[in-house]
């Protein structure tokens, strides 16, 4: 027999509908917390307001890659058709001169680079993919995919205790509150 | 009553009065019970249908197989093209297959875009179907260059021979159009089941299956900060698949377009390559989603306003390629090239294929026109007709343009009518058992229905689901037609 080390990972809350956990959301972002989450099988609508969070830079990251890619294409078409192997065909340039007939491959480079960008540019920016998290030791979180409500304040936030975050929670409607905490 | 007595309230503030929706979600079903049913598509046994369909696919993907190994050894001259029609079924089952692959990326993106929140019940559904189109699609050209072994020689990397490939060409625009199309639509397709793999995984019990649904659904937890980030991703990618879906066709038409055979050079081809592509694809999506949602009872999910705007896009996009054919007939006279003219009289009155030619615009123009009845476009047998129709009306139409022309080229000496030969009709019955059977895997291994998607547009997922007015989410995306009641959600400090 061995005995584990735990750690606390924070106070995992369920909710009983969308509107409940929407204006415990606001709450607690009043209340000043900044390690916290919420789990849902979808998006809410409104919840990045309700949460205080702000726009997703993601969209900068794209457009470099959109560039990156028009610019790869660009110097793909300009190096072969016009330095390494010039290929005159139906009496065109094979020169800078050509540069209409290349846009067709700059503009698909530029989205094919921008999607790359956008996949993996979004699993960087959230942290994914990961084989576990300590949500997961808990019972009820698998809930989460199906109809399962939660909001998940963390231990590292510095407003955190364990007994004021608890009675927090429970003045704000929440149902089924657990202290998730993972082996170390 | 209370309907009334709202109209008149917003008659006297002259705002315009919004009308009930049609609830997405037939049933006011609740979210577990979405989870349930389409996970139980999977974790259930498949009904008998299923192995019924699945066995001859397996058998024709296997002919077709065949099909390709025997070109292979022979030599491409299996297929009955002969000088002058060098390009005959393979490239027509090129562009029909290409352009059955557009209504997925179409309903994923456009319909996104535009808030038209009823594509989450058949959007995954599509996006599996352009993915298995495109791959049905990408076999005929890889095998008509006739040295399959070679055709690496496509992608720009540096060879033995020191040889380049040449960019002005449309054949070349092609291949990076298709390629960089189905590497993004499986991006697209990926992002959007990373939510539901991760339902599934929390479904299963732990094993190999648990595994493998987790290790794709890369550890997602639903968190909002996660949630946040990934619908940008997700709109991110909408708006780069819709000039995406659109270009595709387009390059797809300069092969034709951009040549100076009379009948292909036209400045029409790009645009109304597009809306065939996306009429034949819905014709498509029908055509497989009506049997499924029989099949699997998802008849609260897929509804008849599914059917409804689904008919209606066919009827639109029919009408568009009704004006088209119509115009390019046009043209050919207005043009007062006897070249082009004598091609479409060719084509259309006298010539060897008129036959495709009929057969083309009265399955592609006519069969569609009775959906402008709202009967006839709930009415499954008469959709299900008219699909069928159009799925043969669109691969008639590639038949003409490319056949007829090729068939009575400049110089009468060179005419020469085309004849299938038995490798050509095998190949292409093949491929749609390659098509199916891919479908039907889709079907038994992931969730057909875009799960967290449809979640999201049931009313009670609607943050202020009940506050001053009781229509649900629905009535958000009235653009700039909110009510006045409606009020804006308190304290939502929404961070720019």
């Amino acid at each position: 027999m061995s005995t584990t080390l735990k750690r606390v990972h924070g106070y995992l809350a369920e909710f009983d509908s969308v509107k409940d956990l929407y204006h415990a959301a606001e709450h607690v972002r009043d209340a000043g917390y900044k390690r916290w989450d919420t789990h849902t099988p979808f998006p809410v609508h409104g919840m990045d307001g309700a949460m205080g969070l702000s726009r997703s830079k993601l969209p900068w990251l794209v457009f470099f890659g959109g560039i990156t890619g028009t610019t790869t294409a660009f110097l793909l078409e300009y190096i072969t058709q016009a330095v390494i192997y010039r290929t005159i065909v139906q009496a065109k340039p094979a020169t800078i001169m050509s540069l209409p007939a290349w846009f067709p491959v700059m503009f698909e480079l530029t989205i094919l680079f921008s999607a790359f960008t956008t996949l993996f540019g979004l699993l960087a920016i959230i942290g994914l993919p990961r084989w576990n998290h300590p949500l997961f030791t808990s019972k009820r979180f698998g809930k989460f995919s199906d109809d399962g409500l939660f909001v998940c304040i963390e231990a590292r936030d510095p407003k955190f205790s364990q007994e004021g975050t608890k009675t927090f929670l429970e003045g704000i409607g929440a149902k089924n509150i657990e202290l998730v905490e993972d082996d170390i | 009553m209370a309907a009334t007595d709202t109209a008149s309230a917003h008659a006297a503030s002259s705002t315009p009065v919004v009308l009930e929706r049609e609830p997405l979600v037939l049933n006011n079903r609740p979210f577990s019970w979405i989870s349930n049913r389409i996970c139980g598509i999977i974790e259930n046994k498949q009904p008998f249908l299923w192995w019924i369909l699945f066995v001859p696919s397996v058998i024709l993907t296997g002919i077709m197989a065949f099909c390709f190994v025997y070109l292979i050894s022979t030599g491409v001259g299996v297929w009955g093209q002969k000088q002058p029609v060098d390009w005959a079924w393979d490239i027509t089952n090129f562009v029909f297959w290409i352009g059955i692959g557009h209504a997925g990326t179409l309903i994923s993106a456009v319909l996104f875009l535009t808030r038209q929140k009823w594509r989450t019940s058949v959007n995954r559904a599509a996006e599996a179907m352009t993915l298995f189109a495109v791959m049905c699609a990408g076999l005929f050209p890889a095998f008509h260059v006739g040295r399959v072994w070679m055709v690496w020689f496509l992608a720009p990397i540096p060879n033995a021979n020191a040889i380049w490939q040449n960019f002005k060409s449309p054949l070349l625009w092609d291949v990076f159009a298709v390629s960089t199309y189905f590497t993004v639509s499986v991006i697209f397709w990926y992002l959007g089941l990373v939510p539901d793999l991760a339902t599934l995984r929390d479904r299963c019990k732990p094993g190999l299956k648990k595994a493998l649904y987790g290790l794709f659904a890369l550890g997602w937890r639903g968190a909002n900060r996660h949630w946040s980030h990934y619908e940008t991703a997700y709109m991110l990618l909408a708006a780069l698949s819709t000039p995406l879906v659109l270009s595709v066709h387009s390059v797809v038409s300069f092969d034709f377009a951009t040549s100076i055979v009379p009948g292909w050079h036209t400045t029409i081809f790009p645009p109304y390559f597009v809306a065939g592509a996306i009429f034949g694809g819905f014709a498509m999506v029908l055509t497989l989603m009506i049997p499924a949602r029989a099949i699997y009872g998802l008849h609260d999910l897929i509804t008849p306003k599914h059917i409804d705007n689904m008919a209606k896009i066919i009827l639109l996009t029919g009408t568009i390629v009704g004006y088209a054919y119509s115009m390019e007939f046009f043209m050919a006279y207005y043009g007062a090239n006897p070249f082009e003219l004598q091609t479409f009289k060719l084509r259309a009155l006298y010539g060897p294929s008129t036959f495709y030619y009929i057969m083309m615009f009265s399955c592609n123009v006519f069969a569609p026109q009775v959906f402008w009845f709202r009967k006839l476009r709930t009415h499954l047998p008469t959709v299900m007709v008219v699909c069928m129709c159009v799925n043969a009306g669109m691969w008639f139409e590639r038949y003409v343009i490319i056949v007829t022309t090729l068939e009575r080229h400049l110089v009468p000496g060179a005419w020469r009518v085309f004849h299938p030969t038995w490798v050509d009709v095998t190949t292409f019955v093949g491929t749609f058992g390659f098509f199916m059977m891919n479908f039907l895997l889709f079907l038994r291994f992931l969730p057909v229905i875009a799960i967290a998607e449809v979640k999201g547009v049931t009313p009670q997922a609607d943050p202020h689901h009940g506050d001053s007015h009781d229509h649900g989410i629905q009535e958000d995306d009235v653009m700039g037609y909110e009510p006045a009641s409606c009020t804006a959600p308190k304290g939502a400090a929404v961070t720019a």
